[in-house]
């Protein structure tokens, strides 16, 4: 066992598929950058609020007024420099710095796909994927190798294999699968679709949209892996991202996946991009093989091969956390986020914050309008650690304001994948006198329904 | 071989692409079972337009009456404006929900009834005679509230009221001010009117997008942005203290009048059910609207009756308004209980219809990339 972990780690590859995937993903990031911004959303998400959500542990992450630009323009040029291969080491680490700390600004927006690429760039700071067709290894050719060890590439691939399979684990509950839900609402409301719009009124339709996607989820990494399914695989990943582009608001996700599932093709295929990149860019090709002829990369240190395999132990076993609480996850969410639940759930909520003196029993409601954006809003009412660190910051405040002895009292409805409303959280329990923290939280009020699989 | 299959996927994508970024601005004919386009022509026809055609015909007839009043300011002219006045401020109540349009871009509610309107600075417009109700730093001086300062707010009685606008040193600043708040009202009406009737009502009825900017989803959003914030907290909770240390009867609407409050509520309720209802402002039938909306969706989610529920949960609130006293203020003083028990059915609604009913129609609240989780 141990001699066959030894033999594959000394195993080798071409370097191109790395390459590869650095120049389309540092070039899908920079456009994600670009899109954002172009969106007037820095604006609008990050210098607009008031009120900004963090995550626990890190709430010292915040906006940091106009220089937010300033940060998304770092962000942007160390995206174009992770594609162009130059100074790899240090643009991929501000990249990987930069967008994580954009991402733990507001968890309000918080997206599996924003962590998928946090997750991917961490990878790929420990990866030497500036060895082949970068500028890196043109301006130096002691940096210029044509094999990197088999491991390098396949960790992108461990990688995107966690997350289909986790994803299309997730699917596996009885509210996908025996009730459609939530496709049974998304669909029906793009009836506006050339084409598709009458289809997606058809309840067959949203049962095969269901059981499809699940199947596809836990079926494509293995189907990529395998060489006479990989065209096929290939097909179905650009047909599913295209159609989940087409359906719903994730903007760059869909292209950002098709071309990262291109690392599970042959070196040969890579070869023939970077020679058509090199055709479109009037790079000498062959010079540049030529640079880099069959030299070995070797890793000096030691640090990256334990780093990463801690790394992914972390990545198999943090999406079970949820079993370790006792309520319903979908109603509680403890232990949802950076698991790779997409697309499960249509959650719609309400909350009324009501502000109470102990001592007199005076009391007045909150309007949220007054310090959260409709965006921030709609995204607290249905989570529990959003409402908490909301009616904290409202009693802090009121109390800045000169109000004593303060309770912060919720009354919230959440209705839940199609289910009618029902009372949300406890509307007796204070929650200034309640903590954040990874105990589950025994102020929601029961679920009273069950939701049966992963 | 490769390179082919590799293009044929090239070219799938860059299809797909485009064929999904033309999909906001190029709505198609579709002819699944329930037709957006024909909601949004039943409110447009059948609702918004006849009732900005009735409310305009009222405000109309309030400039007029105000013309007579300023050439003679008697206690009977008086009188007949100020019942002109209310019933315009009541037709309001039919129209202040469809802030869309035209009607958005000018801000109509905010333009027409922003309340406690401000005494000390209408004075102030007044004795300078300097004022410009465009700036939106006048919405608190102008619409109808100030009116109903204007006329049931100067004095006691009827007569002295009259001798604001005789034998005041200032009766010109006096009558300029309330023929500019007459006149103001009057216009904006006639704008959206003539916005809907002249064009806007063929693109409101052609945008079934089913985007944030598509006129179901802003429509939607608009009635209940109107129903939580103009009609429960305006109306009811906030001059009930809901939101404040104490209650703020000053804060009724039309406190000067103050005999008139219920009948507003009870007229934005009453069109707020037949909005739901799809129900035509002129005459009795029902046509495609929120409820009928709900009842095909149910077909195919198979959940609970919504619409049924909503329609129940409006019986209840009408029932509760209903107890009330036509004097709020009154009301506040003495049994603010009822306030408050009216206020909590109404709060029942918004959540009916911001949880329940945006969820059944998956409303869009805003642009933004989400995936659901």
């Amino acid at each position: 066992m141990f001699t066959a972990v030894q033999k594959y780690l000394k195993k080798d590859t071409q370097a191109a598929p790395l390459a590869v995937f650095r120049v389309f993903f540092g070039f899908m990031m920079f456009l994600s950058i670009v899109r954002f911004w172009m969106n007037g959303w820095i604006d609008k998400l990050y210098i607009q609020p008031k009120f900004f959500f963090s995550y626990y542990g890190f709430e010292w992450v915040k906006p940091i007024g106009d220089y937010t630009y300033l940060l998304f323009i770092i962000c942007g040029i160390a995206a174009l420099f992770v594609a162009l291969g130059y100074k790899y080491r240090i643009a991929i680490i501000v990249f990987f710095l930069s967008f994580t700390y954009i991402e733990l600004m507001d968890k309000t927006t918080y997206l599996n796909h924003y962590y998928f690429i946090s997750c991917v760039v961490f990878l790929m700071i420990f990866l030497p994927a500036n060895a082949y067709f970068s500028v890196d290894a043109n301006k130096n050719p002691e940096k210029a190798f044509q094999m990197v060890p088999k491991w390098t590439v396949d960790s992108i691939k461990l990688m995107l294999g966690i997350v289909y399979f986790y994803a299309g684990l997730a699917k596996l509950n009885s509210d996908w699968l025996f009730d459609a839900m939530p496709l049974k609402i998304w669909l029906p409301s793009k009836y506006d679709l050339p084409f598709l719009g009458d289809l997606m009124q058809q309840q067959w339709v949203h049962y095969a949209f269901s059981w499809s996607g699940a199947l596809y989820d836990l079926a494509i990494p293995f189907l990529l892996l395998y060489r006479r399914t990989r065209w096929f695989a290939f097909a179905l990943v650009v047909l599913f991202h295209v159609l989940t582009r087409v359906l719903f608001p994730i903007g760059m996700f869909p292209y950002i996946m098709i071309v990262s599932t291109l690392i599970f093709f042959d070196s040969g295929f890579h070869r023939k991009i970077i020679r058509f990149i090199s055709k479109l860019l009037g790079i000498d090709y062959f010079k540049m093989v030529a640079l880099s002829q069959t030299r070995k990369y070797r890793f000096k240190r030691s640090i990256a091969l334990p780093i990463l395999a801690v790394f992914f132990v972390i990545q198999l076993l943090f999406p079970w956390r949820y079993l370790a609480y006792p309520n319903e996850l979908f109603w509680t969410e403890e232990g949802y986020r950076f698991s790779w639940r997409v697309m499960l759930m249509e959650k719609a909520g309400y909350v009324q914050f009501k502000i109470k003196n102990t001592q007199t029993g005076e009391q007045f409601l909150v309007d949220n309008t007054d310090f959260l954006t409709p965006f921030q809003e709609k995204q607290m009412s249905t989570q529990p650690d959003f409402i908490l660190q909301y009616a904290h910051f409202l009693g802090e405040h009121f109390e800045a304001q000169g109000h004593k002895n303060l309770a912060v009292y919720v009354e919230s409805y959440v209705a839940l994948n199609g289910r009618l409303s029902q009372p949300y959280v406890n509307p007796n329990v204070d929650l200034m006198k309640q903590r954040e923290s990874f105990q589950k939280k025994d102020w929601i009020l029961p679920f009273n329904d069950t939701i049966k699989g992963f | 071989m490769k390179f082919l299959k590799l293009g044929i996927l090239l070219a799938f994508i860059i299809a797909a692409i485009t064929a999904c970024s033309s999909d906001n601005d190029s709505p198609e004919e579709t002819n699944d079972t329930f037709d957006r386009g024909a909601m949004l022509t039943n409110w447009a026809d059948n609702i918004i337009i006849p009732a900005y055609t009735s409310f305009n015909a009222k405000v109309v007839e309030m400039e007029a009456a105000t013309t007579t009043f300023n050439a003679a300011p008697t206690v009977e002219n008086l009188q007949t404006l100020r019942s002109v006045w209310k019933d315009a401020y009541v037709s309001f109540q039919n129209v202040s929900m469809f802030e869309i349009g035209k009607a958005e871009e000018v801000r109509f509610r905010n333009r027409l009834n922003v309340y406690p309107t401000n005494v000390v600075q209408i004075e102030d417009f007044i004795a300078t005679g300097n004022y410009d109700f465009a700036l939106p730093s006048t919405i608190d001086k102008q619409g109808f509230p100030a009116m109903d300062y204007m006329l049931n707010g100067l004095a006691e009685t009827d007569a002295e009221i009259v001798t604001f606008y005789t034998s005041n040193t200032n009766a010109e600043g006096y009558k300029n001010y309330l023929s500019t708040l007459s006149e103001t009202i009057s216009n904006l009406s006639n704008e959206v009117l003539t916005s809907w009737t002249g064009g806007y009502r063929d693109t409101f009825v052609a945008n079934t997008s089913s985007s944030a900017s598509g006129a179901v989803d802003k429509l939607t959003n608009d009635y209940i942005f109107y129903f939580e914030k103009a009609l429960r907290a305006g109306k009811v909770g906030i001059p009930a203290g809901i939101f404040s240390n104490g209650t703020l009867p000053q804060n009724v609407e039309a406190f000067y009048k103050k005999d008139i409050s219920k009948e507003l509520l009870l007229g934005a309720i009453d069109a707020s059910v037949n909005f739901f209802n799809g129900k035509s402002f002129n005459g009795n039938t029902t046509g495609e609207g929120f409820k009928s909306y709900l009842g095909y969706l149910n077909t195919i989610k198979n959940g609970a009756n919504l619409s049924a529920l909503i329609n129940d949960q409006f019986n209840v609130a009408q029932n509760k308004a209903n107890e009330l006293n036509a004097n709020f203020v009154q009301q506040i003083d003495t049994d603010n209980s009822k306030m408050l028990a009216t206020y909590d059915e109404l709060q029942r609604l918004v959540v009916l219809l911001k949880v329940d009913m945006v969820q059944a129609f998956d409303v869009t609240i805003d642009y933004v990339d989400a995936d659901g989780d």
